[in-house]
């Protein structure tokens, strides 16, 4: 019986111990994902979610540590509790949601295809233009890119919502799915795809890369419900920490320091719209 | 959600299987064209020459001391990267991740099997071959007669080793797009995020192939050992 007391006793106290002094915070993000997340020179994490999240946890005064991890098992890396928190350009999607629970938004996400400037692709219609897929005016666009695509090597990093926008909108498609966005890069370039599709902010960066000469976007800046917002994955009984998240990046929201970061990092406004 | 649930795990099972053709095709080819070029290696070691030798040794040094994916990686995306490649007569095969994976894993098993070879050539016992000389063997004859048979014999429970080790290094050829069983595996997660039951069933495809071919293999060092085997009483039964 009074064993019972002190162990509940215990479990009680550590229980009650306030999070945030305890122990760090870990935000794990991809570190492969340049401007969004990726290795430094030197070989420190950078980028516009290293630099919201420490603002961000500046805000919910916590002590916080980015890690970085695969893509691959990123999720279920969370749902194991090797961190709190994922910042990884991750969009919100229903199916991720039926596993983990995601904070506010604190950005959108827009894709484009980067072709061969000398390729087939070169000139797909709607160059630059943004186009939500799920409007009526994206219909008679996607028909075109479908039949221009048709049978075509497309990459795309796998997991992505980049890679359910070509299994759902362009299936006749040879889709190949990369562990990063830089490997079907290299492959792009190496005339091994005709086209990749990824995040357009993460395609623009890795344009202005001297190996990536001879590279260019090509047809819409895609948005909509494939590609949803990007919010931070957290687990979700989390929900405590989901409230505090959704408070600070809705104070960094409002004050502009989402958007001032996403022009440093981006040259492009990608903040959240209501 | 269940900690395990064998009908997802059914499911998926029977989506990594086909995984198998692909998993297979890698081996196959990778072990014939390898054991080819690991004969060639071993008589290179064996042949007393110090050129021919030295070529081999260092061969062998360098694809036996770096890692099998990092080897997939220079050929993949590191041979890409060279313009005057990419106009070469090899494109059509390198531009091919299969043919990328496939002499990844050749020139990989190639080196370690080379070794096996010669550890099986040297193992045969010098008398015998110096009995056989003193028949009038000589050259094509005494290796066919004398040192191969034995020597098979003696490389073969290394070399099912290496057999196993190359099913499973199929698994990297996922990491260059191949939709073999681990691809599959690691798209199929990505849709689900539930690695338990998917990575479960792929281990349990690799493991079947894997008994499938030690049985074999055991069954072929068996009927190699025949005069090894105590003699069965000759009493005409045949069992």
């Amino acid at each position: 019986m009074k064993l019972t007391l002190i162990l509940s006793a215990a479990v009680l106290a550590v229980s009650l111990q306030p999070a945030n002094a305890a122990d760090k915070l870990r935000i794990a993000t991809e570190g492969a994902y340049a401007p969004w997340n990726f290795s430094g020179p030197n070989g420190t994490l950078e980028g516009f979610e290293i630099d919201l999240a420490n603002d961000l946890c500046k805000r919910m005064n916590k002590e916080c540590e980015i890690v970085a991890q695969n893509w691959d098992g990123i999720i279920p890396s969370l749902t194991a509790g090797k961190y709190d928190a994922i910042m990884a350009g991750m969009s919100i999607t229903p199916k991720r949601e039926e596993v983990i629970a995601f904070s506010k938004p604190y950005a959108a996400a827009i894709n484009s295809f980067a072709v061969l400037g000398d390729g087939d692709l070169a000139n797909l219609p709607m160059a630059g233009k943004p186009l939500s897929v799920d409007s009526e005016a994206a219909k008679p666009v996607l028909e075109q890119i479908v039949k221009l695509i048709e049978g075509k090597a497309v990459g795309v990093q796998g997991s992505t919502t980049a890679s359910s926008f070509v299994e759902q909108y362009l299936k006749g498609a040879d889709a190949r799915e990369y562990k990063t966005t830089e490997e079907h890069n290299l492959d792009l370039v190496a005339g091994r795809l005709d086209a990749v599709v990824a995040n357009a902010t993460v395609l623009s960066a890795a344009l202005e890369k001297e190996d990536m000469a001879g590279v260019k976007l090509s047809g819409p800046l895609f948005s909509g419900k494939v590609f949803g917002m990007i919010g931070i994955g957290l687990r979700k009984e989390d929900t405590a920490l989901k409230a505090d998240f959704d408070k600070a990046i809705e104070a960094a929201r409002t004050d502009g320091t989402i958007k001032t970061l996403s022009e440093k990092w981006f040259r492009l406004d990608v903040s959240p719209q209501d | 959600m269940n900690i395990f649930d064998v009908s997802f795990f059914a499911e998926n099972f029977v989506a990594l299987c086909r995984g198998i053709p692909l998993t297979l095709q890698l081996t196959l080819l990778s072990v014939t064209s390898g054991a080819v070029f690991a004969i060639v290696l071993a008589s290179f070691r064996l042949s007393g020459n110090q050129v021919l030798d030295g070529l081999a040794r260092g061969y062998i040094f360098v694809f036996r001391g770096t890692p099998l994916l990092v080897q997939l990686y220079i050929i993949y995306y590191g041979l890409s990267q060279f313009p005057e490649l990419r106009k070469s007569f090899a494109w059509p095969f390198l531009r091919e991740a299969y043919w990328c994976a496939s002499l990844a894993l050749c020139l990989n098993t190639a080196a370690y099997s080379a070794e096996i070879i010669r550890g099986g050539v040297i193992a045969v016992p010098l008398g015998q071959i110096e009995a056989a000389k003193a028949y009038g063997m000589g050259g094509l004859t005494l290796l066919r007669r004398i040192i191969a048979p034995q020597a098979f014999r003696l490389m073969l429970p290394a070399y099912s080793n290496e057999l196993i080790l190359v099913v499973k290094s199929t698994a990297l050829a996922s990491t260059i797009t191949m939709m073999e069983v681990t691809g599959i595996a690691a798209k199929l997660i990505s849709a689900t995020y539930r690695p338990v039951e998917i990575f479960i069933a792929a281990g349990a495809i690799y493991l079947l192939l894997n008994f499938s071919i030690t049985r074999l293999l055991r069954l072929l060092e068996y009927r190699l050992s025949r005069d090894r085997r105590p003699h069965q009483a000759a009493t005409g039964e045949h069992a």
